[in-house]
């Protein structure tokens, strides 16, 4: 009974049209351009006016602060007309001068923006040249296919406002900010966008983000009522809040995250020779992906809410999913067959290779993630039953990184990944051989395999092909040798539950970042 | 022979200058092993963002080249104090504010947790000890270790869970840490000194209970007391981690777990640093306590 | 009360053979994972119900009683020794000695150790038995351990020396060591169990958050750590039985403190 007084208080000490949810951790700044974390993020997608808009339901392109835009045809430049009129949010208009100088700041290379990032091609940042007050060009190094979504990273800023960074031209605006305690964010009161009966949007008065990382508290908050979202919500709690209050529990479908597991191919990497012949081997790593159980995986770890992934992109991504795919089968016998013909044998419980090694190998994950250590806890079980013997070490998370990264010392890893894009152009950097994200073997002078040869020159074929259907096709190759060749062994894909509170009106959860607020403008409060 | 001789004792004037080296010699070494658990543990020289794929290799080379001037864990200590001395505890690595300014917004969340929960766990356990000292009954014993044993097995995140899930006050977590050692300690310390001669001959001549119970059992247990008092300061500071990172209080233990993670090398030598003063502080104060108690 | 003893034997002696006999008792193998239905309750088939993996709760609780009971009481004797050790000789031979001990209990309390921890796991190789990872998980805590029971050891010292029977002992030209065998180690030995007893909860938990960090005990096997972890998690208050590990715990606990206290019990 101690809580009611306290909820008596807080409740009067909110604001009517105060939407409030949690930051699962610090924001690392509240510089939009500089956003690179999910905290982050979240704020800048709530302050930031974008030019161009990947619709998070539609996943179509949609103006915002740019009214109209053309890409010239060798995919190298684009000349975006602005929307007139527009005031950031301390009265300073909007020109085209500040898209030019947002570019140029964000591209800075001492400021490690990773919005600007994306603006490079070949090595070198694009410029943008003012050819009007309302209209900009913006010229990039090499070719980059379909370059007008990348405007969706890269919130505008001004150049002369006295605020700086400050100045939202976004829907809110950063009203305060205690370190380890609040972000809160109230309206932009110049935001340009109107609704149907041509009331000025947002309707919310004021976002409000506490810090919190507990995610038992965080769903504790949310059944009191003293938050009004949870996104990305754990399965277990979904179940939970589906048994109590089953219209607050919305389940989008699948997320573009995907958990995978992989095995260290790198030449040089720690391990023994006899174990770098397995991972290298295409039918060690087929025969592992088959003995594991992706329906049990989906219906134990995620509950239900997930399904068996097939590659990198999952059905929520509408246009890049390659459908024609089907995902491993769970098959032991199948498994035992695809080792046989590298001369493993099975002799009673245990599997040895060729030369008489027992099957035995590590997995490394990150500590403290439940659903993680679950998965491996469940792939330890499925294997046993073709005589190998998997060992789970969770690691603190820089631990890992340096694992991965650096010092090669792992066997296999067990990791996800969030697409932040939808398109496979800003995957680049893990499907080429060169580059130092290639997870199973980075930073490889020359492609280690045909395969990886054959995957080098489709991304570029499709980088430089221009046309949306072209690109599809060639990615859809891409998607169909990782099927076959397995580099990576994808396990699932988690669907996108969320809490929203009936109190909040208008929401739309979605698949994509950030799943209940992406159309934060039109929420509203009873 | 015996720890303190009489005979030579320097003046006090140099006996406190002594001490006081000492502890800063002792400081200054806390601060330059932590800097050296961390420079040599995994993941010192890793960076989140070497996992983000938007970021291409030379930017990646320009975020640790800004990092590498740490490496050399001698040279970045000896900078380190220079610029500590003068007030500067550099700025945080990983949530790129001045450090100082992190460690005083969040003290005052910490000292009042600890405050408290030290105040509340003593409270519980002297009392305790007195009680089932006192009124040796089976049932106060039995419930007395009931609670003690059921204190001493309940992780202090689960407990903060309960807590916040209850909206109990968050000291209570710190309390119910400390409670047990003190509980134990001083009843095994008080019962020890029931077993002496001197009750015995007193309650014989008739001595008031009360009297006998101050006089013989508590005034003895005094100086070993003290010194699990020192101690548990530092205890009490191990408990406020878990609480403050499950409660998402902003404190110095919620500090000191993500710059733990974050490898945030700043910030925790300077927390290291402000622990072992305090470690260094409450046990000096033990100590003279304990010196005015015998003498 | 000496039926509350008696009870308090009884029982600690069932659960150590049940810990002991773990592999012919369980109902089911701990690693099992009975897919079919993970998190369901208790039943007559599984009296504390199945884990979030489908795992047998109860057979995973004996099979955790024989890693915690044999590991966490051979660290806290590890961490008694050293604190005995540096506390004791701090406390009798006085002087610079004292001061520097003390010194190191305190850096000993203060430093980040987690990092050494990291360090060790970084050190093993990935594939090391999960026997060696928990002897050497514990063996550490029990190694590092030891600072805060030094100090209120060293403090008890100096009292013990100076008291009348020491004083007696020695002025009938009783030999030092004698004297500490038959005189001081007996009035420490009260100290002792206390923080004895008191470390080992510590560590049994301590190793659940070490576990955290790739340490200690690797799945599939459990201990009573790992499985008390599970109240994080889970709203303990809704699913009374996964509070099972915390209840034997506390239980164990309070047991061997009757035991103790039962003994020689005197009115006042």
């Amino acid at each position: 009974m101690r809580w009611l007084p306290c909820l008596l208080a807080c409740q009067a000490l909110f604001a009517q049209g105060e939407l409030r949810f949690n930051l699962r951790h610090e924001p690392k700044t509240l510089n939009p351009i500089l956003a690179a974390e999910d905290a982050s993020q979240a704020i800048a997608y709530l302050t930031g006016g974008v030019l161009i808009r990947v619709n998070r339901l539609t996943q179509e392109l949609q103006p915002e602060l740019a009214e109209s835009w053309k890409v010239a045809p060798d995919n190298r430049s684009i000349v975006i007309h602005i929307r007139k009129g527009v005031r950031f949010s301390d009265g300073t208009p909007f020109t085209a001068e500040d898209v030019a100088w947002t570019l140029q700041t964000a591209t800075d290379p001492k400021l490690h923006s990773p919005a600007g990032e994306s603006f490079s091609a070949k090595g070198s940042p694009a410029r943008g040249q003012v050819l009007g007050p309302d209209a900009v060009s913006i010229v990039f190094a090499a070719p980059v296919a379909s370059l007008e979504r990348l405007f969706d990273q890269l919130p505008i800023l001004s150049s002369k406002s006295p605020l700086k960074e400050k100045a939202a031209l976004g829907p809110f605006m950063v009203a305060s900010y205690q370190p380890g305690i609040e972000v809160v964010l109230r309206r932009n009161p110049n935001y340009w966008k109107k609704d149907a009966s041509g009331k000025q949007l947002p309707y919310l008065d004021a976002v409000r983000l506490p810090i919190q990382q507990n995610r038992e508290i965080e769903f504790a908050r949310f059944s009191r009522g003293e938050i009004h979202l949870i996104n990305q919500l754990e399965p277990e709690l979904f179940d939970r809040l589906k048994k109590a209050n089953p219209e607050a529990a919305f389940d989008a479908g699948p997320s573009t995250d995907v958990d995978f597991l992989w095995f260290n191919q790198v030449a040089g990497a720690s391990i023994p020779d006899y174990k770098k012949d397995w991972f290298r081997s295409r039918n060690f790593r087929n025969a592992i992906s088959r003995a594991i159980n992706r329906e049990d995986l989906c219906r134990v770890v995620f509950r239900g809410r997930g399904r068996p992934a097939v590659g990198p992109f999952s059905p929520a991504n509408k246009f890049w999913f390659n459908a024609k795919l089907t995902p491993s089968r769970f098959d032991p016998t199948a498994a035992l067959k695809l080792l046989q013909q590298d001369g493993f044998s099975r002799k009673g419980d245990v599997l040895f290779d060729k030369q008489g090694h027992a099957v035995e190998f590590s997995v490394i994950t990150n500590a403290g993630n439940r659903i993680r250590e679950r998965m491996a806890v469940l792939i330890q079980q499925d294997l046993q039953a073709i005589g190998v013997k998997l060992n789970i070490v969770t690691l603190d998370f820089p631990s890992l990184i340096e694992r991965i990264t650096k010092t090669f010392q792992y066997e296999s890893c067990l990791l996800g990944l969030t697409n932040v894009d939808l398109d496979p152009n800003e995957m680049m950097n893990i499907w080429m051989s060169s580059s130092e994200d290639h997870g199973w073997n980075p930073s490889q002078k020359t492609p280690a395999t045909p395969w990886e040869a054959e995957i080098d020159n489709l991304m570029r074929a499709q980088s430089a092909a221009g046309e949306r259907l072209k690109r599809k096709a060639l990615f859809d190759r891409v998607q169909e040798i990782l099927r076959q060749e397995e580099p990576y062994i994808y396990l699932a894909h988690r669907n996108s539950l969320s809490a929203v509170s009936p109190s909040l009106r208008g929401v739309h959860p979605a698949a994509l970042f950030p799943q209940t607020y992406w159309d934060i403008e039109h929420l509203s409060l009873k | 022979m015996n720890g303190a001789p009489d005979a030579a004792k320097p003046s006090l004037s140099g006996r406190v200058a002594r001490h006081a080296v000492s502890l800063l010699l002792t400081l200054l070494l806390g601060g330059f092993f932590g800097a050296l658990l961390l420079r040599f543990g995994p993941g010192f020289d890793v960076d989140e963002r070497d996992l983000d794929m938007r970021y291409s290799a030379q930017s990646r080379e320009a975020i640790h080249r800004e990092r590498a001037g740490d490496r050399n864990i001698f040279s970045f200590y000896v900078r380190y104090i220079e610029r500590a001395a003068q007030g500067d505890f550099g700025v945080s690595r990983s949530l790129a504010v001045p450090v100082s300014e992190l460690i005083a917004t969040r003290a005052g969340v910490t000292t009042r947790l600890i405050g408290l929960g030290l105040a509340f766990g003593w409270t519980l356990g002297l009392g305790f000890a007195v009680a089932s000292v006192r009124w040796r009954k089976p049932a106060v014993i039995v419930f007395s270790e009931t609670f003690c044993g059921v204190a001493l097995s309940l992780p202090a995140a689960v407990v903060a869970l309960l807590v916040f899930l209850t909206a109990g006050p968050v000291s209570l977590v710190i309390g119910i840490a400390i409670f047990p050692r003190v509980f134990r300690f001083a009843r095994d310390l008080f019962e020890k000194a029931l077993d002496r001669p001197q009750v015995l001959a007193a309650s014989a001549r008739g001595v008031a209970e009360r009297w006998i119970f101050l006089r013989y059992v508590v005034r003895p247990a005094w100086a070993p007391l003290i010194a699990l008092a020192g101690v548990s300061v530092s205890i009490a500071f191990g408990a406020a981690i878990p609480v403050e990172v499950i409660c998402d209080l902003p404190g110095l233990g919620q500090l000191a777990w993500k710059a733990a993670l974050a490898r945030d090398l700043p910030v925790l030598v300077s927390l290291t640093l402000i622990v072992t003063a305090i470690t260094l502080a409450a046990n000096a104060v033990a100590d003279v306590a304990l010196e005015a108690a015998r003498t | 009360m000496i039926w509350i003893r008696r009870f308090a034997v009884a029982f600690l002696g069932l659960v150590f053979a049940l810990g002991l006999a773990a592999d012919w008792v369980a109902p089911a193998p701990y690693a099992r994972q009975f897919r079919a239905e993970p998190n369901a309750p208790p039943s007559r088939e599984f009296p504390l119900g199945l884990d979030g993996l489908g795992r047998d709760r109860f057979s995973r609780l004996l099979q955790g009683t024989r890693i915690s009971l044999l590991l966490a009481p051979a660290a806290a004797l590890i961490a008694i020794s050293v604190a005995l050790l540096i506390g004791g000789s701090a406390g009798f031979l006085g002087g610079w000695w004292d001061h520097a001990a003390m010194r190191v209990t305190d850096l000993f309390l203060s430093l980040p150790w987690l990092f050494l921890f990291l360090t060790a796991r970084a050190m093993l190789p990935l594939n090391v038995a999960p026997s060696a990872s928990i002897v050497i998980t514990f063996a550490m805590m029990g190694l590092l351990g030891w600072a805060s029971s030094a100090r209120v050891i060293r403090s008890a010292v100096p009292e013990l020396l100076s008291s009348e029977f020491a004083l007696y002992a020695r002025a009938c030209g009783c030999a030092e060591p004698r004297i500490w065998r038959r005189h001081l180690l007996p009035h420490l030995r009260v100290l002792l169990t206390a923080q004895f007893w008191i470390l080992i909860p510590v560590f049994i938990l301590g190793e659940a958050s070490l576990g955290l960090l790739g340490l200690g005990v690797a799945e599939p096997l459990p201990s009573w750590g790992n499985l008390i972890r599970e109240l994080e998690s889970v709203p303990a208050l809704a699913e009374y039985w996964v509070l099972a590990p915390v209840l034997l715990l506390a239980a164990v606990m309070i047991c061997f403190q009757l035991v103790k206290t039962g003994r020689g019990v005197q009115t006042f």
